[in-house]
Parts: structure tokens; C-alpha cells; sequence
């Protein structure tokens, strides 16, 4: 009966997608327009070679250093390749490890963090060992297992996705610290449930939220560090267009060609700003007292 | 309370076991071998393993790593290959600029995002709290090195206010030192003013909603004996904290300021070591910065008693 009275009682919209559209972007319109642009990046970074580009690779010794024009859109770089191009399918790159650090770095934080909740002698250990990574600061931890390595795009994933588990191992933790202590799982202890399935079942759902406003955060500070290591030359490889690598090639000549850095800069910047907003804006929605990132 | 600063300062010693680890296990598994490369090209199988025995390479692991630990605790922080000089001395040549870079950054940041924080949550709700919050959003967005190149290329190359790259000590003059320290300084300060502005207006405005707020002002105290006597004071804590915690923001892009703008610091040697493959000079430089890292943070935690006497150990 309810059902019925809900469903009369329910405004008649003409297209209720659209219209529960409208009311989302009334109250969160930064989040919906960081959606929106980040949904944009991400058909540009999939359509890429339709859109107007060329081989991102391609060298012209004739047209170097040209400035932005109606056939250059952004104009050429040192070795005459099409800017335009390479920032096009530098958005492959930069999304691909942003997405891949994110849930690489909540997968794994995820598991240890549950496991130093329940495991006494794993918490004081990984504890220490957390402690530790977390002191030695997110780009020089990267930069020192770069070194070591091949440059590659699985490297880079890698070497950010390390300095980034230590904080989602302490949220799950802290998290998993005050669920254990709720009546709900300690029903489920007194009830004979064993730990792996209390875990599965009571504590991870309960971990959902807050994860997904970490990674969101995660993901957008993994595009930055990856622009940092590809800039000073520790980060992509330099035969991958990303734009870490487009600004770090300009590096000698932003004097004369400000547009090879303006250009991937005002992109990478809205990307992160987008996926920034879109954090703000889950974190209003799931838990308004989940504080910021630190 | 002095048995808990000792305390705490022993609780460090863990924590810079893990990060010592870390670096050496690094330097252990960096490729190449030392020995061939100090024997040269003509060395025999022999000759090498004569070297590697000298240097102590063909000890286990953890034998090398109390060697390096105990050559670490006398200041012995390698060689560096390229060059061949003590990483030390190197390292003692770049310091000055990046002690003077981060020290301009730490004021610039501070006398800005307080104030600019605390003026957001006197405002909250207007125009004046949306815009603090827009432009944090928008630092936490931006890169170093892109705040950096659009910063010279505004006020060096279209304005030609301030110079556009380099560095001079405070021994040439206060003026070269100060123009060319703006433009870094507040590039690399942007992140962590976003940072301290963000904290600081949350904390004001849990504080500005507390009882004695109230009463301050029911009492007939002016806002600003309101704002900075009863809630910043009381705001302190959390504040500090995360000026401790946002150091290592500061860290990071030391490295990539330093590059933007040529300043021969610590940074610029990090990055030349990349270019170079120099592994002893960027595991120390990872362990010195990330020493300063723990330091801070402990110095940090010590300040809180002072901060707050209602905070005792």
C-alpha cells in the first residue's frame, strides 16, 4: 500500500534521469562538473586517434618549434612533432596511472590495514614498517626506486603506488579499529562466525566509503607525482607521450615556447582540479565528517 | 613531561630504522658493481674479487648493513660515483640555497594561509570563504613546476618584475637575494598554503562554535580579540600538526622548484644524480630529507604542551 501512496505521491517528471540530474547539480555542481570533465578526458584518452591527431611520434625536422596555428593546434615541439597529438594521447598515460595507482594502492592498503586490525603481531610490525615509508616524502620515495629500475610505465604505477599504500593502511586500520569494537561484530563473533568471513562480510563493507573518497584523492595526486617524475626525468619513459614528458622536454625552452608547457599544464591541472572536485563531492555525499586528505 | 620527550625521541629510532633500511636495501640492489667499475677495464676476474674483498661487498647483507650503519653514524655518507668525491661535502655545498628556499617558503606560506584561513571561517558561507576554498581546491590541482613556469612567465617575462631564474646568497646583497627568492619561494609555497589555509579554516570553525566563543564575544571583545586571543589560540594544535605533516609536501617540491628556477641546491644535485644514475647521492639525499621529515614532526609533537598546557604528559 505504501508502495502506491509513494508512487502518487512522487512528482511526474518528464524524464526523471534528467531531472534527478538537475537536482544532483543543484547541490553538488563542482563535483558534477569535475565529473563531467573527467568523463571528457576519458573519451578523449579512448578516442584519441580519431580526434583530429596524428602520429604523436612523428618527427618533421621542417617544422620545429612551431607556435600554436590553425594546422598546429598547440603548435610543434623541438623535434617538430604535433603537440596537439602528443597531448592527446598523453591523456592515455596520465589516467592510466592515476586509475591504476588508485586501485592497486586501496587494494593493497585494504588487505594489510585489515590485517594489522585483527592480527596483533602483523600490527606491530607493518605498523613500524608504514611509519617508516610514510616519513620519507611521496616523490623522493619514487624517485629512489626509479633509479633503480627501467624507466616503465609498470614501474612508475609501482614506484608511486608504495608511497601512497602506507596512508590507506592507516585509514583502514583506524576504520577496522572502531568496527571491531560495534555490537554488529561482535554479534557475528558471538554467533561462532570465523575472522576471514567476519572480514568479508561485517568489516569490508563498512570500509567501502571512505575507500572510494581516498582512492578518488589518490588518484588525483598519482597524476601529479607522475607529471613530477617524468619532469625531472625519473618518471615515464621519454619515447611515451605523456605530459610530464611534453612539459620536461620544454624545459630548456619555455623562454621561446611557453606554449609546450602551457598547453599539457592547463590539461594535467584540470584533470586533477576534476577529479579533486569529484572527491570533495563523494565525501559530502558518504560521510560529511570524513575529514581531507592530509 | 621530560620522561615523554625522551620517550618520544626514542620512538623515532624505529621509524629511521625502517627509512635506513629502505635506502640501504636500495644501495645493496642498485645494478652495477662498484668494483668493476673502480678496477676498470683491463681487471681480471681476480683483481675484482680483491676489490670487492677490500670494500667489504662480498659480506652478507646484514654485515653491510651495520658497516653502513656505523660509517653513517660518523658522517660517512659514501662516495659519490660520477664525480667521486664524499656525498657529504657535496651535500654541504647545496645546502644553503635549499636551507634559504625552504625557510622563505615556510614564512611566505604561513603569514598567508593562517590569516587568509582564519578570515575564511570568519566569513564562512560568503563569497570570501568560497573563493579561499576555490583557490585551495585549485593549489591542490597544480603541479609545482606548472605554478612555477606560469609565475615567471607572468611576472619575469611579461612584467620583467623579478628575475627569472637563479640564485644569490644573502652575502650579495639583500635585494638580489630577496627578488630572486619571491617567485620559487610562493611556487613552491602554493600546495601547502592550500594545505594550511584548508585546516586552519576547518579548525576555526569547530573552535568558533564552542561556548566560550560565545561568551568572548557576549563580553564585549572585538573580533579580533575574538578571532586570535580565544579561537586561533585554541585552533593551534591541529594547525601546527599539519605544518609538521605538510613539510614533506615542502620536500618534494624542493626538488622540482630548484630545477624551474636553476637554484644550485640539494634538489638540483638530486635531479643531476637521476640523470647521472648517482645512487649514493639520491639514497642520501632520501635519508636526509627524510630524517629532517621525522625531526620536524617531532619537534612538532613536542611544541603541543606548550601550545596547549592543558596537554600534559
Amino acid at each position: 500500500m505504501s508502495a502506491v501512496a509513494a508512487d502518487i505521491a512522487a512528482p511526474r517528471s518528464v524524464s526523471p534521469t534528467w531531472g534527478r540530474f538537475r537536482d544532483a547539480l543543484r547541490r553538488h555542481p563542482t563535483a558534477i562538473f569535475g565529473a563531467v570533465v573527467l568523463l571528457l578526458m576519458m573519451l578523449a584518452a579512448i578516442f584519441a586517434p580519431w580526434l583530429g591527431t596524428v602520429d604523436p611520434q612523428a618527427l618533421s625536422m621542417l617544422k620545429r618549434l612551431k607556435p600554436p596555428s590553425a594546422d598546429y593546434w598547440f603548435g610543434t615541439d623541438m623535434l617538430g612533432r604535433d603537440v596537439y597529438s602528443r597531448v592527446v594521447y598523453g591523456t592515455r598515460v596520465s589516467l592510466t596511472v592515476g586509475i591504476a595507482v588508485a586501485l592497486l594502492s586501496t587494494v593493497l592498503g585494504l588487505a594489510i590495514g585489515m590485517l594489522t586490525g585483527f592480527v596483533r603481531w602483523a600490527d606491530a610490525i607493518l605498523m613500524r614498517v608504514m611509519d617508516g615509508l610514510m616519513s620519507i616524502p611521496a616523490v623522493l620515495l619514487a624517485i629512489s626506486l626509479m633509479a633503480l629500475t627501467q624507466a616503465s610505465l609498470q614501474n612508475v604505477i609501482f614506484a608511486i603506488t608504495l608511497s601512497e599504500v602506507p596512508r590507506v593502511v592507516r585509514l583502514v586500520r583506524s576504520l577496522v579499529l572502531t568496527l571491531r569494537e560495534q555490537p554488529f561484530v561482535e554479534a557475528a563473533t558471538a554467533t561462532g562466525t570465523s575472522i576471514p568471513r567476519t572480514l568479508v562480510r561485517h568489516i569490508l563493507p563498512n570500509t567501502i566509503a571512505p575507500l572510494l573518497v581516498q582512492g578518488t584523492y589518490i588518484f588525483a595526486s598519482a597524476m601529479i607525482t607522475e607529471a613530477i617524475l617524468s619532469f625531472i626525468g625519473a618518471g615515464t619513459p621519454p619515447n611515451i607521450p605523456s605530459w610530464g614528458n611534453v612539459m620536461a622536454e620544454a624545459r630548456s625552452l619555455f623562454q621561446i615556447a611557453g606554449y609546450l608547457i602551457l598547453f599539457p599544464g592547463i590539461c594535467l591541472s584540470l584533470t586533477v582540479l576534476a577529479v579533486n572536485l569529484l572527491g570533495d563531492g563523494l565525501r559530502d555525499a558518504l560521510d560529511p565528517r570524513l575529514a581531507r586528505r592530509m | 613531561m621530560f620522561a615523554y620527550f625522551i620517550r618520544r625521541l626514542f620512538a623515532t629510532i624505529p621509524v629511521m630504522g625502517v627509512v635506513a633500511l629502505f635506502v640501504f636495501s636500495l644501495l645493496y640492489l642498485s645494478p652495477g658493481d662498484p668494483a668493476a667499475i673502480i678496477a676498470g677495464d683491463i681487471a681480471t676476474e681476480e683483481d675484482i674479487a680483491k676489490i670487492r674483498a677490500n670494500l667489504g661487498l662480498d659480506q652478507p647483507y646484514l654485515v653491510r648493513f651495520g658497516t653502513w650503519l656505523w660509517a653513517l653514524a660518523h658522517g660517512d655518507l659514501g662516495t659519490s660515483i660520477f664525480t667521486n668525491l664524499p656525498v657529504s661535502h657535496l651535500i654541504a655545498q647545496r645546502l644553503e640555497p635549499t636551507v634559504a628556499l625552504t625557510l622563505c617558503t615556510l614564512v611566505i606560506t604561513i603569514a598567508v594561509a593562517v590569516p587568509v584561513g582564519v578570515l575564511a571561517a570568519w566569513k564562512a558561507g560568503t563569497w570570501v570563504d568560497r573563493a579561499v576554498m576555490g583557490f585551495s581546491v585549485l593549489g591542490f590541482s597544480m603541479p609545482v613546476f606548472v605554478i612555477a613556469y606560469l609565475l615567471i612567465m607572468l611576472f619575469s617575462m611579461q612584467l620583467g618584475w623579478l628575475p627569472v631564474q637563479g640564485y644569490r646568497s644573502v652575502s650579495e646583497g639583500l635585494w638580489p637575494f630577496v627578488s630572486h627568492m619571491i617567485l620559487p619561494s610562493v611556487a613552491l609555497g602554493i600546495v601547502y598554503m592550500a594545505l594550511i589555509a584548508r585546516i586552519t579554516r576547518a579548525t576555526m570553525l569547530e573552535v568558533l562554535a564552542q561556548d566560550y566563543v560565545r561568551t568572548a564575544q557576549a563580553k564585549g571583545l572585538s573580533s579580533n580579540q575574538v578571532l586570535l586571543g580565544h579561537a586561533l589560540k585554541n585552533a593551534s594544535v591541529p594547525i601546527v600538526t599539519v605544518i609538521g605533516i605538510g613539510i614533506a609536501l615542502l620536500i618534494s617540491g624542493v626538488v622540482v622548484t630548484e630545477t624551474v628556477f636553476a637554484i644550485p641546491g640539494i634538489g638540483r644535485l638530486t635531479v643531476d644524480a637521476i640523470l647521472r644514475r648517482d645512487y649514493p647521492i639520491i639514497q642520501a639525499v632520501t635519508l636526509l630529507f627524510s630524517g629532517v621529515y621525522v625531526l620536524i614532526n617531532l619537534a612538532v609533537d613536542m611544541s603541543y604542551t606548550f601550545l596547549d598546557p592543558r596537554i600534559r604528559y
